[in-house]
């Protein structure tokens, strides 16, 4: 029940806060899954569903963060 | 898949269990407190690529594991009561409690229901406006915030039909507790991502520093498990005892704000029972008095039973990191994940039914993907 995994945010809808939802894929299996507690969230952000409400935005930068550091470490070691 | 794949790559994984060796000078002892993160480390064989003296310990994050006999009774009570409808989680509904599981009571016609979300339950309530519809709300921070929005959107549309056996606990007054033990073998903690995805890393910072213990808040792919153990190791070589935060793509230092402002709202802090354990004082959430009108305890005047568990099961020393799952006499011989004794055997993300499906079972499932 802890998995929470990242997807897509293909679609939202809804203009009160509490009740928004978006429609999110998780490699082409499609949820509908609320928005409420992200109302940052845009369509084309991956989002982190848990429980089927979506509780933060994937930041693409730091994401990139376990590879760069890989690549320091290996200049390191060398 | 974007996010997940990338995160799982042999030639990275070996390469920062190489630099984890170079880092190690001596014996560590690491804690992963989440299921989550145990399943990845067991699945993908993590911690048979640490050097020699680097041990990890398992602790207590499987949320179906720590809730307690005592609440399945309750929540079996409520599947029993004619005209009632018990929703939750499918791992819930496997776990014994002490007469038997949620699924051996629909088996004796209790009306049990799965569902994925806590909201599905808005819509159970309201095709069956007739029946009283109960969500069984289990695990943790991470799952903390879908029960409080199932508890404002029923609010919101006057649903009265539905309300909630709250067991939810909380991660910090647990890992203080490990701590505190006098047997606490714990050097260092890999904090689960996800509760901090909700919480934000600020609680962490006090326990860090008074229990001298650094805290990597880590996620759950095998790339994000090595770093974050990589960063323990560092602070725990370097004398260092900082909350570091290895999740960053998704951890913000404060956490989600409206997640948090809700269960604030909806909950407040009590002492409850884990299961295994025992009471952990302020390490659990009840609905805070102005929602206790959805309290299925006072709805089905609920009593509290007190509840026995297997004794030759030894959970509790497991979910504190004391014992390993292979040193219970029990398991595999007459403890197996068809014939559970205890619950770390039972939820899919107990440390217990990962060693059986991954160490003893398929074996080539090991392997990290190439
Ligand atoms: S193997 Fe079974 S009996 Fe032993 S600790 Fe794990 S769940 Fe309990």
């Amino acid at each position: 029940m802890c998995l929470a995994l990242p997807g897509l945010l293909l679609e939202m809808r809804g203009d009160d806060p509490l009740t928004t939802v978006g429609r999110v894929s998780f490699n082409g299996i499609v949820r509908e899954v609320s928005l409420g507690f992200l109302p940052e969230a845009r369509i084309g952000d991956y989002v982190v569903v848990h429980a089927g409400i979506a509780l933060s935005v994937v930041d693409a930068e730091e994401a990139a963060r376990v590879f760069r550091e890989l690549g320091l470490l290996g200049e390191a070691a060398s | 898949m974007k996010y997940v794949d990338e995160y799982r790559t042999a030639d990275a994984a070996k390469r920062y269990a190489e630099a984890i060796a170079r880092a190690v000078t001596r014996p560590w002892t690491i804690m992963e407190v989440c299921g989550g993160q145990t399943h990845a480390i067991v699945r993908f064989g993590l911690d048979q690529m640490l050097p020699p003296g680097l041990s990890l310990l398992h602790g207590p994050g499987c949320p179906v594991c720590v809730t307690p006999a005592a609440a399945i009774d309750q929540a079996i009570a409520v599947a029993m009561t004619p005209g009632a409808i018990l929703c939750s989680f499918g791992d819930m509904v496997r776990v014994p409690g002490t007469g038997g599981s949620l699924l051996d009571a629909r088996a004796r016609g209790g009306d049990v229901r799965v569902l994925y979300s806590p909201l599905d339950a808005l819509a159970v309530a309201r095709a069956a406006p007739e029946r009283e519809v109960v969500f069984f709300a289990v695990g943790f921070e991470t799952t903390a915030p879908a029960t409080a929005m199932l508890v404002l959107q029923a609010e919101r549309a006057g649903l009265r039909n539905l309300s909630l056996l709250v067991s939810h606990v909380l991660v910090p007054p647990a890992i203080e507790a490990i701590l505190a033990a006098p047997d606490n073998r714990v050097q260092g903690f890999l904090a689960a991502g996800h509760v901090c995805t909700v919480m934000g890393v600020e609680a962490y910072g006090p326990i860090a520093r008074n229990r001298r213990v650094p805290i990597v808040v880590t996620g759950f792919e095998p790339l994000d498990l090595l770093q974050g153990i990589h960063m323990c190791v560092r602070q725990l070589e370097a004398g260092r005892c900082e909350v570091e935060n290895q999740y960053s793509r998704t951890v913000r230092p404060e956490g989600n704000p409206a997640a948090r402002r809700a269960v604030d709202t909806v909950f407040e802090i009590v002492t409850v029972s884990w299961r295994g354990i025992g009471a952990i004082a302020q390490s659990g959430l009840a609905l805070s008095r102005d929602y206790t009108a959805f309290d299925a305890r006072g709805r089905f005047a609920l009593q509290k039973p007190i509840a026995a568990e297997d004794p030759i099961c030894i959970a509790g020393d497991v979910l504190r990191g004391r014992r390993l799952p292979h040193q219970c006499p029990a398991y595999a011989v007459r403890c197996t994940p068809d014939h559970p004794l205890g619950a770390p055997m039972v939820s899919s993300e107990g440390a217990c039914a990962a060693y059986f499906r991954y160490r003893d079972g398929a074996a080539a499932a090991r392997a990290v993907q190439g």
